[in-house]
C-alpha cells in the first residue's frame, strides 16, 4: 500500500476528486430537484385530477331494486306477493377450478345442462368483480342444507336470498293478473336501463305487465367504498328505493275459485264484471298454468310443452280467445232492428225450421232442425224470438237491415274495438262490414252475409271479455263502462284514464225493459211445454231465487254442408260448437254480468248456462265486499 | 494534506461534540441520527402501509435491528481489512452470482435467490452492490489518477462481469444499480470528460441493439412508461395507480391510515417497491419532500466523510456506497413517480424486506469505519 502511495501524486489527486465529489453531489441535487418538480406537478397542479380519480376508483356505485308492488284481490286477499328464494350462486374470482366446482356441486344438487349454459351467459355479461353469479335458481330446503353441510368442499360457492315474485293462488288467478319473468337483456333494451339496473324481474304478462311502471318502484342506489378487487369495504351514502305501488282489483279470489270450479276441466272462459263500475270480478281462463314457475325459471322443454299443448294453457281464452258469437248476439240485434224500425215487438212471423233469400235456393236452418224434424218454431214474435232463440226471426231481421246498419249496432256494445282499460292484451275481435270484406278477403258483400251476421255467425267474432261487457251493456240499459282490474291503489298511479264511453243509441227505455224481460224469459219462463219454455229454464231456471236476464248462444266451430246432419256423435272433440251463456242478475238492478264460453261444450243452455248460474248464485248470496282496511290507506282511482 | 475548499463550503460539523463513548465505538452520530429518523419514519408508513399489522412491522423492526448491529460491527473493522477483503468479497460475489444462474431459487420469473441450508434464501446481487465499489476502490487505490486506457480496461471488465451476470438473473434493476455504483467510482477517480463523452455516445449507437436485447417485459415496461393509460388494467396499472396515490395526497395528504388508493389495495406492492406512494397519498408532497431532505442530508454527509477521508480507498469506497445509495433512492421514486419504468426496486431504508436494508447499513458501517478510522 506504501509503495502504491509513492507514485501517486496525493494533492492533485485530491484535487481532482473534489471537483468530481461536487459534481456528483450537484448532480444528485439536480436529480432530487427533478423528483420534486414531479412530486409538485403531480400532487399540487394536478392534484384535483388524481384525486376524482382516486375516488372513482373506490366509490362504486351499486343499484338496489326497490321492492315490488303487491296485488290484492278486492277483499285484500293477497294475489302477488314477494318472498325469498334461496340461489347457488358463484363468485368466478374465487374459484381456480370452475368445471371441478360445478361436477362437484352437482354431485350434491342436481345441476342440468341448460342450468350451466345459462350461467356462462350470465357470467359473459358485465358485472363487478366478485359480485356472485346463480347457477341454480331456488334451491330446495333439502338442498340448501346439503349444500350448507359440505360448505368448506365449494371454496367460491355461496347461497344467497333473493326476492322474488311468489303468486299463492297459483294456477286460479295467472290469467287475471299475468306474471313476472326474470328480465332479459332485450327486455332491458326496451325499458331504461337506469330504472332497471339491480331489478330481475319484469312484468310480462297480465297486471304485471299493464302496471309495471308502478308496480316497479324506483330504484335506490348505494355508494359503496370497494377494494381493487371489487369487495365492498363499506357504504358510504344511500339514496333509498321508492317501493313500488300496491294494487287492489275488482277480482273477487272467491268468486274466481268458484268459476274455475264451475268450468272444471273443461277449456273455456269466464268474464264476470261488476256493471255499475265495469270492474273484472272474476276473469277465468282454462287451462291455466303455474305463473310461479316463470318466476324461479322453466327449462325449455316444459316450456315447449305448455306452448305446445293442444289445449293451449297459455292462452287466454277471457281476453285472446275470439269465437262467433252465436246466439248471445240476437238480443242486440233485437234492438237493432227496433232501432231502425224494420221491426217491432208486435210484428210476428212464421218460423217453419228454415229461411231462404229471394231467388236463392240454399236453406238456413234453424238450431233444432234435424233431417228427420224440420222444426220451427211457428208464430214467432220479438220476444219468443228471444227466449226460444228463433233463427228464422233473426235471418229475417238481419236481411232486413243494411249491413252497415247491423256492424254500427253491433259496435255500439263494444265489439270490434278493446274499450277495457287495463287487460293488457285484450284482443279487439272483428265486426265485419263490407268495407273490411272487400279489404281483408277481396270479396263483395253477399245478402248471406246479413242472414249469417243475423244468428252471430260468419266473420262475426267476439272475446269473452266482450260478451261480458256486452252484457253489462244490456244490464245498465245502454248505459257503457270499460272493463277494468284496477279498483284502487294506495299511491296515485301515473297512468291516465280513459274517457268514458258513450252510451249505446236508439232503443227507447220501453225497448231496453221489454228486452230485459224477454232474457229474463230465457231464464224464468218454464212449466210451459217444450216450445214456450226459455231455453235455459230447464237446466237452471226451476228453482232460482233470484231474476235473472240471460242468453245463450252456440257457436259453430265447423261449417255444416247443405244437406248435411250436423252429428255430435262423429265430429272430433275440436271440431264441436262452442257454449256460450251471457246473463247478469238481478235483472232490476243489476249487481254482475257474466259471460261463458265452453269451448266445443255443445249447448249454451246445457252447458254454459249452468256455469253462470253457478257464478251469480255465489256473488249474490254473499255479503257485499268489505271496505278496504284502514291500515291499507288505499286510495280509490 | 490541506483542508479542501470544498469541505469548508459544506456545512459546518467539525464543531459537534462527538462523545467519546460513540467514538470508540467508531460510530458516525450524524448519519447515525439520520438513518434511524429515515428507519422510524419507514416504519410509521409500514405500518399504516400494511394496516396495522404488527407482525409484518414486528417482523421488519427484527430485520432493521439485524442491520444496525450488523452496521455498528463493519462499522469497528477497519478500513484496510475492507481494502485487503475487497478481491475476495469480489471473488466470492461473482462466484455466488454464477451459483445462482445454475442452482437459483426463481421467485417471480427471476433466478435470484439463494437457498442456503440453515440460513435464510439470499441474493448474492445484494452482495455486489457492496463488493464492486470496494473492488473498482481497490484497484485504484495504488494507482495513479486519472486512469490510463488500460486501467479503464480493467476496470470495464471488473464491473462488466458482475453486471453482466445480474441482467442475465434477469435483474435488469439491480444490474443497473451496480453498474453506477462502479461508474460513480470510475467517475471519481477522474475519468476524463473525452472518454465520458466517447462512452455516451457509445451507448446512444447502442441504444437499438439494447432495445432489442430486453426482454419484452422489460420492453413493455418502458413503452408503459410513455403511454400508461393503453392498457390500464394490465400493464399500465402500476403507475396509474402509483400517480393517481401520489397526486390525490395534494400538498399534506389525506392523512396517516387515510390513503383510500394503499388502503383499498389498488396500489400494488404498497408496503415494497411503492411504498413512496404511500407516503405520498397520506402525507402528501409535504411528507415526500421531508423524506428527501433527509435522503439528500445522508447523501451530503456520505459525500462529506469521502472528502474527509485520507486515502483514496477511503474516498472512492465511501462515495461510491454513497451513490449507490443515491441511485438506489432515486430510482425508486422516479419509478413511483412514473419517470423511469418499473423495475423491481425497494426505496432504501423505507420498503420492507430485509435484504436490502442488510446491504445498505452495512455500507454505511464500512462509511463510518472510514470515516472514524481516519486518524
Amino acid at each position: 500500500m506504501a509503495s502504491g502511495m509513492l507514485i501517486k501524486d496525493g494533492s492533485s489527486e485530491l484535487r481532482m476528486f473534489m471537483g468530481r465529489a461536487r459534481l456528483l453531489f450537484a448532480g444528485a441535487l439536480v436529480l432530487t430537484l427533478v423528483l420534486v418538480v414531479r412530486m409538485l406537478h403531480l400532487q399540487v397542479l394536478q392534484h384535483e385530477h388524481y384525486q376524482t380519480r382516486s375516488e372513482e376508483n373506490r366509490m362504486q356505485m351499486v343499484p338496489v331494486p326497490p321492492v315490488r308492488g303487491l296485488i290484492f284481490d278486492r277483499r285484500g286477499n293477497l294475489l302477488a306477493e314477494n318472498r325469498p328464494i334461496f340461489n347457488l350462486a358463484l363468485i368466478r374470482e374465487r374459484i381456480e377450478d370452475l368445471d371441478g366446482l360445478i361436477e362437484a356441486l352437482a354431485a350434491v344438487t342436481p345441476i342440468s345442462e341448460e342450468e350451466i349454459k345459462d350461467f356462462q351467459d350470465r357470467l359473459k355479461r358485465t358485472r363487478r368483480p366478485f359480485e356472485p353469479v346463480v347457477l341454480k335458481f331456488a334451491l330446495t330446503d333439502e338442498e340448501v342444507a346439503a349444500l350448507a353441510v359440505n360448505r368448506h368442499r365449494f371454496l367460491g360457492a355461496e347461497i344467497n336470498v333473493e326476492i322474488v315474485r311468489h303468486y299463492p293462488y297459483g294456477a286460479l288467478a295467472a290469467h287475471a293478473i299475468g306474471s313476472v319473468r326474470r328480465i332479459t337483456k332485450e327486455d332491458l333494451d326496451a325499458v331504461d336501463r337506469a330504472r332497471y339496473s339491480g331489478t330481475n324481474f319484469i312484468g310480462k304478462r297480465g297486471i304485471e305487465r299493464f302496471y309495471e311502471h308502478s308496480l316497479h318502484g324506483e330504484v335506490g342506489t348505494q355508494w359503496v367504498e370497494t377494494d381493487a378487487f371489487g369487495r365492498v369495504r363499506r357504504t358510504l351514502d344511500v339514496n333509498p328505493t321508492v317501493v313500488g305501488r300496491n294494487l287492489r282489483l275488482h277480482l273477487d279470489i272467491d268468486l274466481q275459485a268458484v268459476a274455475d270450479e264451475a268450468l272444471g276441466d273443461r277449456r273455456g272462459a269466464v268474464v264476470a264484471i261488476d256493471p255499475n263500475s265495469g270492474g273484472v270480478l272474476a276473469l277465468v281462463s282454462k287451462p291455466s298454468y303455474d305463473p310461479n314457475v316463470f318466476v324461479t325459471g322453466i327449462d325449455a322443454k316444459h316450456y315447449r310443452a305448455l306452448l305446445g299443448s293442444r289445449d293451449k294453457p297459455l292462452v287466454n281464452r277471457a281476453i285472446n280467445g275470439q269465437y262467433a258469437p252465436g246466439s248471445t248476439i240476437k238480443p242486440i240485434l233485437g234492438l237493432a232492428g227496433l232501432t231502425h224500425g224494420v221491426v217491432d215487438w208486435e210484428e210476428e212471423i212464421v218460423d217453419r225450421g228454415w229461411f231462404r233469400l229471394p231467388g236463392q235456393s240454399r236453406l238456413y236452418r234453424d238450431w233444432n232442425w234435424t233431417p228427420t224434424n224440420p222444426g220451427g218454431q211457428g208464430i214467432v214474435n220479438l220476444n219468443r224470438a228471444i227466449y226460444r232463440s228463433s233463427n228464422i226471426f233473426f235471418y229475417t231481421l238481419g236481411h232486413r237491415l243494411e249491413a252497415n246498419q247491423l256492424a254500427g249496432f253491433i259496435r255500439q256494445f263494444g265489439y270490434g274495438e278493446v274499450t277495457s282499460v287495463d287487460i293488457d292484451g285484450a284482443a279487439a275481435g272483428l265486426v265485419p262490414d263490407p268495407a273490411w270484406k272487400r279489404g281483408a278477403k277481396g270479396e263483395p258483400w253477399y245478402p248471406g252475409d246479413n242472414v249469417n251476421i243475423g244468428i252471430g255467425q260468419g266473420d262475426l267474432l267476439v272475446t269473452p271479455l266482450q260478451a261480458a261487457a256486452a252484457a253489462s251493456t244490456l244490464a245498465n240499459r245502454g248505459k257503457r263502462v270499460r272493463p277494468r282490474l284496477l279498483l284502487a291503489s294506495d299511491q296515485p298511479l301515473l297512468d291516465d284514464d280513459l274517457a268514458p264511453l258513450p252510451a249505446v243509441a236508439g232503443p227507447s227505455a220501453d225497448d231496453w225493459e221489454l228486452m230485459v224481460d224477454a232474457m229474463e224469459d230465457v231464464v224464468h219462463r218454464g212449466d210451459m211445454g217444450y216450445q214456450q219454455n226459455g231455453t235455459a229454464w230447464y237446466h237452471i231456471g226451476q228453482d232460482i231465487g233470484y231474476r235473472m236476464a240471460g242468453k245463450s248462444g252456440t257457436a259453430q266451430v265447423v261449417e255444416i254442408k247443405q244437406g248435411q246432419e250436423y252429428d255430435e256423435e262423429e265430429l272430433d272433440e275440436y271440431n264441436k260448437k262452442h257454449a256460450w251463456f251471457i246473463a247478469f242478475a238481478p235483472a232490476d238492478a243489476p249487481a254482475i254480468a257474466v259471460s261463458v264460453l265452453v269451448e266445443n261444450g255443445g249447448g249454451g243452455s246445457s252447458v254454459a248456462a249452468p256455469v253462470v248460474r253457478q257464478v251469480l248464485d255465489a256473488y249474490l248470496s254473499e255479503a257485499p265486499p268489505a271496505p278496504a282496511e284502514p291500515d291499507e290507506q288505499l286510495v280509490s282511482r | 494534506m490541506s483542508e479542501p475548499q470544498f469541505v469548508r463550503s459544506l456545512p459546518q460539523h467539525s464543531g459537534l461534540v462527538v462523545p467519546a463513548g460513540l467514538r470508540r465505538l467508531h460510530l458516525d452520530p450524524i448519519l447515525w441520527v439520520l438513518l434511524i429518523t429515515v428507519i422510524l419514519y419507514g416504519l410509521i408508513m409500514l405500518y399504516s402501509a400494511v394496516e396495522r399489522d404488527m407482525d409484518i412491522v414486528g417482523g421488519q423492526i427484527a430485520r432493521l435491528c439485524l442491520a444496525l448491529v450488523l452496521m455498528a460491527m463493519a462499522a469497528q473493522v477497519h478500513p484496510a481489512r475492507y481494502l485487503r477483503w475487497a478481491p475476495g468479497l469480489y471473488a466470492v460475489g461473482v462466484t455466488l452470482l454464477i451459483a445462482v444462474l445454475v442452482v437459483g431459487v426463481t421467485v417471480k420469473g427471476s433466478q435470484r435467490w439463494l437457498e442456503l441450508p440453515g440460513v435464510a434464501r439470499f441474493q448474492p446481487s445484494e452482495l455486489m452492490k457492496i463488493a464492486l465499489p470496494l473492488m473498482i476502490a481497490w484497484y485504484f487505490h495504488d494507482r495513479p489518477l486519472p486512469p490510463t486506457f488500460k486501467d479503464l480496461l480493467i476496470v470495464a471488465a471488473l464491473i462488466g462481469l458482475p453486471v453482466v451476470l445480474i441482467v442475465l438473473e434477469p435483474d435488469l434493476g439491480t444490474g443497473i444499480l451496480a453498474l453506477a455504483g462502479g461508474l460513480t467510482v470510475v467517475f471519481l477517480a477522474g475519468l476524463s470528460w473525452r472518454w465520458m463523452l466517447y462512452g455516451s455516445l457509445a451507448v446512444v449507437a447502442m441504444a437499438p441493439a439494447l432495445w432489442f436485447a430486453l426482454q419484452p417485459y422489460q420492453q413493455q415496461r418502458i413503452l408503459t412508461l410513455f403511454d400508461p393509460e393503453k392498457d390500464p388494467l394490465g400493464a399500465g396499472w402500476n403507475i396509474i395507480q402509483s400517480t393517481t396515490a401520489l397526486g390525490s395526497g395534494g400538498l399534506l395528504g389525506k392523512g396517516l391510515h387515510d390513503g383510500t388508493q394503499s388502503q383499498l389495495k389498488f396500489l400494488p406492492e404498497s408496503h415494497t417497491d411503492f411504498i413512496v406512494a404511500v407516503i405520498g397519498e397520506e402525507l402528501g408532497f409535504a411528507g415526500v419532500v421531508a423524506l428527501l431532505i433527509l435522503y439528500v442530508l445522508i447523501v451530503a454527509r456520505g459525500l462529506i466523510i469521502a472528502a474527509q477521508s485520507k486515502d483514496t480507498f477511503g474516498r472512492l469506497a465511501a462515495s461510491s456506497l454513497t451513490m449507490v445509495f443515491f441511485v438506489y433512492l432515486f430510482a425508486n421514486i422516479a419509478m413511483v413517480a412514473g419517470l423511469l419504468p418499473v423495475v423491481g426496486l425497494p426505496l432504501p431504508l423505507v420498503s420492507y424486506g430485509g435484504t436490502s436494508a442488510i446491504t445498505l447499513l452495512l455500507g454505511f458501517g464500512i462509511i463510518m469505519s472510514i470515516h472514524s478510522h481516519r486518524s
